[in-house]
C-alpha cells in the first residue's frame, strides 16, 4: 500500500492515453459481458435440461411427428418413469408474425409433473384443469404483452389451421414463475385436448415426448430400448438426452459457444496489445526514473511489482467497469425478449471475467516489468546525462 | 535535520578511510570498441571529508562517483565503503546497501515529475520500516534543512531549478545516509542558486558531519570542499596547491 501513490500517479502521468486504453478495455469487457449473457441466453435450455429427461422424437426429423399413442408403449419401457408430449403449434398473435412466441398444445398434469422448473399456484393449475381453453402464460410473455387472467387471446396457426376455419381462442387462466434462473416464462402452454379435437388435420399425432426416467445413471439404456420398440415401424424414434437435443437445436444455427469465444479472442488479443504498447511506452518514457528509483535503492523485484501493480490497475479500472455496466444492462431484463427470453449475467461469467481482468493486466504489463527489472542503474541514468 | 540515523543500519564511520578505491579500471564495450574509462585508479576519502572530483570532461568523474555510490561495478580493482566491499555484492544486496548508506544528488535533479516535493523526499523512507506518521515527520525536518517547508506540495515543475535541487538534496539526506554522493550539483544552476546549494553542501558537512563526494567542472564550487582531486585519462592527478581547498 505503501506505493500505492506512486503506482496512481504514475498512471495518471498521461490522462488522455490512460483515459483511451482504459476506455478501450471497459468496451471489451463490456461486450465480454453482453456476448456471455446471449450464449447463456442459448445455452439456458441446455444448462437447465434434467439429467434424467429423454427427449423423443421422429427419427427423420423434429419435424416430423409421431402418434400419440407412443405415449403408453413408451411408459412401460423399463426404467421409463413419466411421459408427456409437446407439440409445436406456431400461434401468431394479432395476425403479426413479430408477436413471437413458443405456443404449445400439452396435458396439464403431466406437464406440470414433469417440468417442476415452472411455478404456477394451485388454485390456477386447478383452474386450468377446469377450462377447456385454458392456456397458462409464463411472467415474461404476460409482461410483454400486459396480460392477466381472465384474459382472451386470439391465436392464428399457420401449421394447424382449426376446423371450421377462424382463429383459436384462449382464456389466461394462470401465470407461471420461473423456479430456477434459466427457465424460459415466455412461453405459453395450452390443453391437448382441446387443441387435439379442434385442428383440421393431424388428429392423434404430436411433435416430441418428453421422458423422465427413474435412474439418471440409466439414460442411455433406456434411450436405446425406447428406439429398439419403435424399430421398423412406420415412424421410428430417436431418444437422446434432452441436453443433447437441446445442444442439437441451437447448433442448427451455428456452434454460438465457439463464434462468441473467437470473437472476444478476437478483441481480447486486441486489447492485450493495446494495453501493453500503453505499458511499454509508460515504461520507457520513465527509463531514467526507473534508474532514480533503483539508485535510491528500490531493487529489480521492486520495480517489476510497481510496474505490474500499474498495469493490473488500468486493467481493474476498465475491465472491472465494463463489466459491471454489462451487469447493469442485463439486469434491466432483454431488449428482445421474443429472442432471448432468458437474459442475464451469470455470477460463474463476472468471476471469470473478473480472472481475465487480472491476466490481462499482469500479461500485459509482463515485458515492460521486466524490462524495467533487468534496467542498469548507471545506463538508466546515463540517457539522461 | 537531526543527526539520529532513520534507518537501523551500523555506522560506518570507522575512523579510518570510509571510502576505499583500490586499483580500479573501469571498461565500457561501444560495438567492438572498448573505451578504457578508469586505469587502475587509486582514491581514499576519509570519514567526515568535502571531498571535490574535478577533471574535464570523459575523465571518469561520474563513473568513479557511480563505482563509490555502488550504481555500476568496476572491471578491475575493489572498492570498499566502510568497510565492506561493494564492488562484489550481489544486486538485491547492494541495493539495500545503497538505500541505507548513500545520498545522491543528480546535476538534473532527477526528481519524479508526477510526486510533489514531499513525496520525492519521501521516496527512499518508503524502503524502511518507518510509519506513515514517522515518513511524514523525516520528511518535513529534511525539507526544512533545505529550507523548502513551504513549497513541499509543490511539484517539480512549479519551482525553480534551485528549489528543485534543494527538494534533491533533502530526499539525498532524508535517510540519514552514510556518504553523499553529489554530480554536478550545480551543473544546471545559475550562480546564485549554485552558491546556495553549495553553502547547503557546506553546511551538511560542517554541521552534520556528512561524508561528501561531490563532481565538479566548477572551480568556485570545488573552493567549497576540503579537498579536491583532478581525474584525467582515468588516473588521479597531483592537486594543484592552489585548488586543494580550504
Amino acid at each position: 500500500m505503501r506505493f500505492a501513490r506512486l503506482v496512481w500517479a504514475n498512471l495518471m502521468r498521461r490522462k488522455l492515453r490512460t483515459g483511451l486504453t482504459m476506455g478501450s478495455i471497459f468496451v471489451a469487457f463490456l461486450l465480454f459481458g453482453i456476448l456471455c449473457t446471449i450464449r447463456e441466453a442459448f445455452s439456458a435450455g441446455i444448462n437447465l435440461a434434467g439429467a434424467d429427461r429423454l427427449i423423443v422424437r421422429h427419427r427423420v426429423s423434429l419435424i416430423m411427428l409421431l402418434p400419440r399413442s407412443y405415449a403408453e408403449r413408451i411408459a412401460a419401457v423399463p426404467g421409463v418413469d413419466a411421459v408427456v408430449h409437446w407439440t409445436w403449434f406456431n400461434g401468431v398473435y394479432r395476425d403479426d408474425p413479430r408477436n413471437f412466441f413458443g405456443t404449445f398444445p400439452v396435458e396439464p398434469d403431466a406437464f406440470l409433473d414433469m417440468h417442476r422448473e415452472y411455478e404456477l399456484p394451485e388454485d390456477q393449475a386447478n383452474a386450468w384443469r377446469r377450462t377447456r381453453t385454458g392456456a397458462i402464460v409464463g411472467r415474461a410473455l404476460a409482461d410483454r404483452f400486459g396480460w392477466a387472467i381472465g384474459d382472451r387471446i386470439p391465436l392464428v396457426s399457420p401449421l394447424w389451421p382449426r376446423d371450421g376455419g377462424g382463429a383459436w381462442e384462449f382464456e389466461v387462466v394462470g401465470i407461471f414463475e420461473a423456479a430456477k434462473r434459466q427457465a424460459d416464462t415466455s412461453n405459453f402452454f395450452f390443453r391437448h385436448d382441446y387443441f387435439d379435437e379442434a385442428r383440421a388435420e393431424g388428429k392423434g399425432q404430436i411433435g416430441w415426448f418428453m421422458v423422465r426416467v427413474d435412474d439418471p445413471d440409466r439414460t442411455a439404456e433406456v434411450a436405446a430400448a425406447i428406439d429398439a420398440e419403435f424399430a421398423n415401424s412406420p415412424a421410428e424414434t430417436k431418444a437422446e438426452p434432452e441436453g443433447a437435443f437441446a445442444q442439437g437445436f441451437i447448433e442448427q444455427i451455428g456452434s454460438i459457444g465457439t463464434i462468441l469465444m473467437a470473437i472476444l479472442g478476437a478483441v481480447f488479443f486486441t486489447i492485450l496489445l493495446v494495453a501493453g504498447n500503453t505499458m511499454a511506452q509508460a515504461v520507457r518514457e520513465r527509463t531514467q526514473e526507473i534508474g532514480v528509483l533503483k539508485a535510491l535503492g528500490f531493487t529489480g523485484s521492486r520495480v517489476l511489482w510497481i510496474v505490474l501493480a500499474e498495469s493490473c490497475l488500468l486493467a481493474a479500472i476498465g475491465g472491472l467497469a465494463g463489466l459491471a455496466a454489462a451487469w447493469a444492462i442485463t439486469v434491466g431484463g432483454s431488449p428482445v425478449p421474443a429472442l432471448l427470453p432468458v437474459f442475464y449475467l451469470p455470477g460463474r461469467d463476472l468471476l471469470i471475467g473478473a480472472a481475465l481482468v487480472v491476466a490481462l493486466g499482469i500479461v500485459a504489463g509482463a515485458l515492460p516489468a521486466i524490462a524495467a527489472m533487468r534496467l542498469q542503474v548507471a545506463a538508466a541514468l546515463r540517457r539522461n546525462a | 535535520m537531526t543527526r539520529t540515523s532513520t534507518m537501523d543500519h551500523p555506522s560506518l564511520d570507522g575512523g579510518a578511510a570510509l571510502v576505499e578505491v583500490v586499483g580500479v579500471e573501469k571498461t565500457f564495450r561501444r560495438g567492438a570498441e572498448e573505451i578504457h574509462v578508469l586505469a587502475g585508479l587509486d582514491l581514499e576519502v576519509p570519514s567526515g571529508e568535502f571531498l571535490a572530483l574535478m577533471g574535464p570532461s570523459g575523465s571518469g568523474k561520474s563513473t568513479l562517483l557511480n563505482l563509490i555510490g555502488g550504481l555500476d561495478r568496476p572491471t578491475r580493482g575493489s572498492v570498499t565503503v566502510g568497510g565492506e566491499r561493494i564492488d562484489s555484492m550481489p544486486g538485491r544486496r547492494l541495493a539495500a546497501w545503497r538505500a541505507r548508506h548513500v545520498g545522491l544528488v543528480f546535476q538534473f535533479y532527477n526528481l519524479l515529475p508526477v510526486l510533489s516535493a514531499e513525496r520525492n523526499v519521501e521516496l527512499p523512507l518508503l524502503l524502511t520500516s518507518l510509519t506513515r506518521g514517522e515518513r511524514r515527520r523525516h520528511v518535513a525536518a529534511a525539507l526544512s534543512v533545505v529550507g523548502l517547508s513551504n513549497r513541499a506540495r509543490h511539484t517539480p515543475r512549479t519551482l525553480s531549478g534551485g528549489e528543485q535541487q534543494r527538494v534533491g538534496i533533502a530526499r539525498a539526506i532524508v535517510s540519514d545516509p552514510t556518504i553523499l554522493l553529489c554530480d554536478e550539483p550545480t551543473g544546471d544552476l545559475d550562480r546564485r542558486s549554485a552558491d546556495e546549494i553549495l553553502a547547503l553542501l557546506q553546511a551538511l558537512n560542517a554541521e552534520h558531519g556528512k561524508t561528501i563526494v561531490m563532481v565538479t567542472h566548477d572551480p568556485h564550487a570545488s573552493a567549497r570542499a576540503t579537498r579536491t582531486v583532478h581525474l584525467d585519462k582515468g588516473l588521479l592527478e597531483a592537486t594543484p596547491p592552489e585548488e586543494s581547498g580550504r
